[in-house]
């Protein structure tokens, strides 16, 4: 499951720090009987009620972390297990694939192609459903209904629609006289209509946080932009965005990370499942699988996730300095 | 775009005019008091029937057989082969079994993450212990290591344990997540007050009846909406199930993609198979559609 996200954009509630000052809920000394029992309950309750996450974590998240570095310095097939140490040769030899950084640019066009209009869609869509909508709960759950389809299910329904030779949309494109589009063959071509099932899944689901955001921009703001004499448009442009930056900026830096790692999409986009004869989809996810499961060679593989995982720090601390420095200057509400 | 941003810029300059500013603060946060006009409806219908056109594809598609299917023109209404294409998806791959395992390590996964949650949340949220902000702190700084990461390890140790012909590999590691602890800290931090506690510590209550009794009925709303979307994750989940699991058990995803494996795709059976796997989500949102609204908006999940 791909996690994220504390507490956002337009709520303005959840603020003070975990190790906010409470009261002590408990006065052992007020207790008459059974006082050892009581206090020994007191302070150990709180550690075995979070042991479960830190003893699952450590058994499945960290371990294999330390694990994966020492896999990717070794030579390891997928049936044979581990053989010779061999250093850096593994990441020697991803980072001179040029398959690799084909599924880093492949994998960051997609992003790219995928975060924009779908921001912009969502902003709209969420500006129609701020409207004093009758029966407003059901207009939000239906541009929800995208979000409930599976990943795989979109992309083989999408790559019926975009299939080279039958599909709709090359059908429709040639019913205006344009010429059909190669959507499995050209690079570009297929981002875009990888980037096509992404939006349609995610776009109503940022619209309704878009939303959210903007029943938090207080109407009196609306109404002096009025008196001021702002046209509807000029609120809209003045108003309504500035003050929902701070969470536009949540939304794409929180898609960022599970954009780096996206996989189902490109991988049932078509049969085979490579990411086109060559590599024209193909994302790093998908090159990390190739080379464990395909080539069978776990130790490049390896090197593949420590190499991710460095792009996703890195990411994040990008991430980190963006919020810091555009949030300052946007509405404030984070 | 241009014409999405009229909507609510309409609704503003109608409710601004004279008399309408007073009328506007009675009203409840949010409240315009002015219905939109058709434009808004018409283009918000647009959008919806937009984004519900490829489910409507994928069952048209499903409804004939493939020698229609190949054809210059896709047809318009469905045609009558769809259950013949579902029993052929069932004669294809092993569609009950996925069904099932779908059902079960999702509602086994939704369920522990669930109350494992709740039960750390609660600490974080309202019990004092040394190195409380500390491990709070790690855990929202784990959020952010992909899972992607560990497979490698995960798969050999797995395979190593001899699991790796079960449905354990899928269930175990997603048995409590990092989110999960934020999300129920955040909701309970406000939700139950102190004095709750206190009066049920003070009746005599143990620690873990406290938590039974008092804490447990307060989560409710937030363990609901968290059930929801790990539900949801863990049934659209396709990245590990597919590394993992065997051919012979898989869940609803891995089916898909059997079905999509081989040189010839058959769409009218993919597709097909599509509709059915999209059913019980579908129906889950029928029911619990509005919490998921609400989950979303109110800002804490992003999946």
């Amino acid at each position: 499951m791909t996690t994220a996200t504390p507490a956002a954009a337009g709520t303005r509630r959840h603020r003070g720090g975990p190790g906010g000052a409470r009261p002590p809920e408990t006065e052992p000394e007020a207790m008459t009987f059974r006082r050892r029992l009581n206090r020994w309950d007191v302070k150990a309750s709180p550690y075995l009620y979070i042991a479960p996450f830190f003893l699952l974590f450590l058994v499945f998240g960290l371990v294999p972390l330390g694990y994966t570095a020492y896999v990717s310095v070794h030579e390891w097939n997928l049936l044979s297990g581990k053989g010779e140490f061999v250093g850096l040769e593994n990441y020697r030899d991803v980072l001179g694939d040029r398959y690799f950084w084909k599924a880093l640019q492949n994998t960051i066009s997609i992003f790219v192609l995928s975060s924009l209009p779908q921001v912009l869609l969502a902003l709209g869509i969420a500006a129609l459903l701020d409207a004093n909508l009758r029966g407003k709960t059901w207009w939000r759950m239906g541009v929800l209904v995208p979000f409930v389809i599976a990943p795989v299910a979109a992309a083989l329904i999408f790559g019926n629609l975009f299939g080279d030779r039958y599909g709709l949309i090359n059908e429709g494109l040639q019913a205006v006289g344009l010429e059909p589009i190669r959507w499995h063959v050209d690079r570009l071509a297929s981002h875009l209509a990888i980037a096509t099932m992404v939006n349609w899944r995610w776009t109503g689901y940022n619209a309704l946080i878009f939303l959210a955001a903007m029943q938090a921009i207080p109407r009196d703001v609306y109404e002096a932009a009025a008196i001021d004499g702002a046209s509807k448009l000029r609120q809209f442009f003045s108003v309504t965005l500035p003050m929902l930056r701070p969470t536009v900026i949540f939304v794409v830096v929180t898609s960022t990370i599970g954009g780096l790692q996206i996989f189902a999409e490109p991988r049932m986009f078509d049969a085979g499942g490579l990411g086109g004869s060559d590599r024209q989809y193909q994302t790093i996810t998908m090159y990390l699988w190739e080379l464990g499961w395909r080539v069978r060679n776990l130790g490049t593989a390896s090197a593949v996730a420590w190499l991710l995982f460095g792009l996703i720090v890195l990411v994040a601390l990008v991430n980190l300095l963006l919020i810091r420095r555009l949030g300052r200057g946007g509405g404030g509400s984070r | 775009m241009s014409g999405t941003v009229t909507g609510p810029s309409l609704a503003v300059t109608e409710a601004s005019r004279p008399g309408g500013i007073q009328r506007r603060r009675r009203s409840a946060a949010g409240g315009v008091n002015r219905r939109p006009g058709f434009l808004v409806y018409g283009l918000l219908l647009a959008v919806i029937l937009g984004s519900a056109f490829p489910l409507y594809w994928s069952f048209l598609i499903g409804s004939y057989d493939a020698t229609v299917v190949n054809k210059d023109l896709p047809p318009i209404w469905p045609g009558g082969h769809f259950f013949e294409n579902a029993a052929r998806v069932f004669d294809a791959v092993p569609f009950w079994v996925a069904l099932g395992n779908s059902v079960f390590v999702s509602t086994v996964v939704a369920c522990s993450v669930t109350f494992f949650s709740t039960l750390a949340g609660y600490a974080f949220a309202k019990l004092r212990f040394r190195g409380r902000t500390g491990a709070m702190v790690f855990i929202v700084a784990t959020m952010a290591v992909p899972t992607q990461l560990g497979v490698i390890p995960l798969f050999i140790v797995m395979s190593r344990l001899g699991l790796t012909d079960s449905l354990w590999p899928v269930i175990l590691p997603a048995l409590v997540n990092a989110f999960g602890v934020f999300f129920m800290r955040q909701y309970l931090v406000d939700a139950i007050p102190d004095e709750l506690i206190e009066a049920a510590r003070v009746d005599g209550c143990s620690m873990i009846r406290t938590f039974w009794h008092v804490a447990l009925p307060a989560a409710r709303p937030a363990a609901a909406i968290l059930w929801l979307f790990t539900f949801m994750a863990t049934w659209t989940d396709f990245f590990w199930p597919l590394i993992v699991l065997p051919a012979d058990k898989p869940t609803v995803q891995l089916a898909l993609q059997q079905l999509q494996s081989g040189y010839y795709v058959d769409y009218s059976l993919v597709l097909a198979g599509v509709t059915l796997a999209s059913l019980p989500l579908l129906a889950l949102f029928v029911v619990a559609g509005r919490h998921l609204v609400s989950g979303i908006m109110q800002g804490a999940v992003k999946g």
